[in-house]
């Protein structure tokens, strides 16, 4: 180190400059401070989901009816499962990366290599992964009726199961009684050339209905929460006077505008929180890709130290910190 | 640049031989801890479920303990312990895969204070704030009406 730095004849004193006081790099300094400031940002966005969840308290959709999916398992109810897959992958591939580090320190290019390919296969695994628990939760599966005031109507039947008494989903697709309507979907060609509409519902108010009507055992839940954070479920004449009077729209899945689980917000930041978490997962893929052939490529092999592999990891262990509070906030709590 | 590890977690209870061993180590203890949250979160056990304690009514005393007690008063049991539980995965993530264990106290101490002063400040205000808007929806005397 002495003979980078310019005798002064003052490197005895604390001030006489060439000291490194923190004992690290420029670089892994300013990606150092990189994370603290990306730290700041997430955590700007789930204290603002923990406003508006307490803002909402009392009515904040249940995390375990609205991911239940796994791949492969259609059709049955396994919260947490997948949520706990992908977690477990994110971890090991922070795993992979701190090994291709330890294997830098040794300067074992053949290690290194191994390791940081596996690092990308995992990164690349859980970006995949999300991308299926949107499409999921986009794609919806019971469907619902808003209302005016914007708050959600699901439907549902007492069955009981191994003589307990449960409250089971139905769908809008099996509710529905389709019935002629005079509605169609405007489009460019059959009415004003410069005004465009979205899809439509696949049904109409009218139509959850009527079947409501004929099904004499359905009942509506709305999603205020009671005492034991179980929605709370109407009766069969109240039922038909809420869909009758306050049922404005059908909506299935959810998007930015409408969420068949329960209020607009919880999609919102569903959509932005684990998307900019993904993104960061993806440009983190990208910048383990761009690594990942410099060490194939020899270059921290000339340059003497596997620094580098050391400062993207940071980065890469950064957004597995990020996911294990996503995953609690989201998922858990 | 020499890459000296402190090898032993929980305050030197378990040591490791190697660096290698250490991350497999800890990666047993972050599997472990996410199998306990993912059990608990699909079971949800009934003597978590509820607060183990009521706020204490009366005076400036009563305020002054709620606010101190507040994680116990104010929150389920269940949730608390998946916040200190992923309190303490984040703990093993940076200090043992980010290497904060072997840099210099100063940088550590640069780092990490800034960001738990930082977020706790966020955090306090926030939820703070969302508990009065949600009074000022649902208290005796809200103005806004929710039965449509």
């Amino acid at each position: 180190m002495d003979s980078t730095v310019a005798s002064t004849g003052t490197e005895e004193k604390t001030w006489g400059g060439g000291n490194k006081p923190l004992r690290a790099s420029y670089g892994k300094l300013m990606m150092w401070f990189f994370i603290v400031s990306d730290a700041l940002t997430f955590s700007g966005f789930l204290a603002a989901y923990g406003f508006s969840r307490f803002k909402f308290i009392n009515e904040w959709p249940i995390a375990d009816e609205v991911f239940t999916h796994v791949p492969f398992l259609h059709g049955q109810e396994l919260p947490m499962i997948y949520v706990a897959f992908m977690t477990f992958v994110l971890i090991m591939s922070s795993v992979t990366m701190v090994l291709a580090v330890d294997a830098g320190h040794h300067m074992n290019k053949a290690k290194v290599t191994i390791y940081m390919f596996l690092t990308i296969i995992g990164g690349a695994v859980f970006v995949g992964s999300q991308a299926w628990e949107w499409a999921t939760f986009i794609q919806g599966d019971y469907g619902a009726v808003q209302t005016n005031g914007g708050n959600i109507l699901q439907f549902g039947e007492y069955v009981t199961v191994d003589g307990v008494e449960k409250f089971k989903r139905v769908s809008i697709e099996d509710l529905a009684i389709a019935q002629e309507s005079d509605r169609v979907d405007h489009e460019r060609k059959n009415g004003l050339w410069f005004v465009d509409e979205g899809t439509l519902p696949l049904y109409t108010v009218d139509e959850i209905y009527a079947g409501l009507e004929a099904n004499e055992n359905v009942l509506v839940r709305n999603q205020f929460l009671d005492e034991n954070g179980h929605k709370t479920v109407l009766s069969r004449a109240e039922s038909l006077k809420q869909i009758k009077e306050n049922g404005k729209l059908v909506v299935k899945g959810a998007n930015l505008e409408v969420n068949e689980y329960g209020t607009t917000l919880f999609a919102d930041f569903f959509f932005f929180i684990t998307g900019f978490h993904g993104f960061h997962v993806f440009s983190g893929v990208v910048i383990n890709i761009i690594i990942f052939f410099n060490v194939i490529l020899g270059t921290y092999e000339r340059r003497g130290s596997y620094e580098m592999v050391e400062k993207v990891g940071l980065y890469w262990h950064f957004v597995d910190l990020v996911w294990v509070f996503v995953f609690t906030f989201f998922y858990l709590v | 640049m020499a890459h000296e590890h402190k090898l032993e977690i929980f305050r030197g209870r378990w040591k490791f031989k190697s660096n290698t061993e250490k991350i497999w180590g800890v990666l047993a203890f972050l599997t472990l801890i996410t199998i306990v949250e993912v059990v608990l979160g699909i079971y949800k056990p009934d003597v978590f479920m509820h607060t183990w304690m009521d706020p204490l009514e009366g005076g400036f005393f009563a305020t002054l303990g709620n606010i101190i007690l507040s994680p116990i008063v104010y929150m389920k049991p269940l949730n608390l312990i998946f916040i200190v539980l992923t309190i303490v995965k984040a703990y093993y993530i940076t200090w043992d895969f980010m290497h904060m264990r072997d840099e210099t106290g100063s940088m550590r101490k640069m780092v990490v204070w800034t960001a738990v002063f930082l977020i706790c400040y966020l955090m306090f205000i926030l939820l703070q704030e969302g508990g009065y808007v949600f009074n000022v929806y649902n208290g005796d005397d809200a103005l806004i009406k929710h039965n449509f």
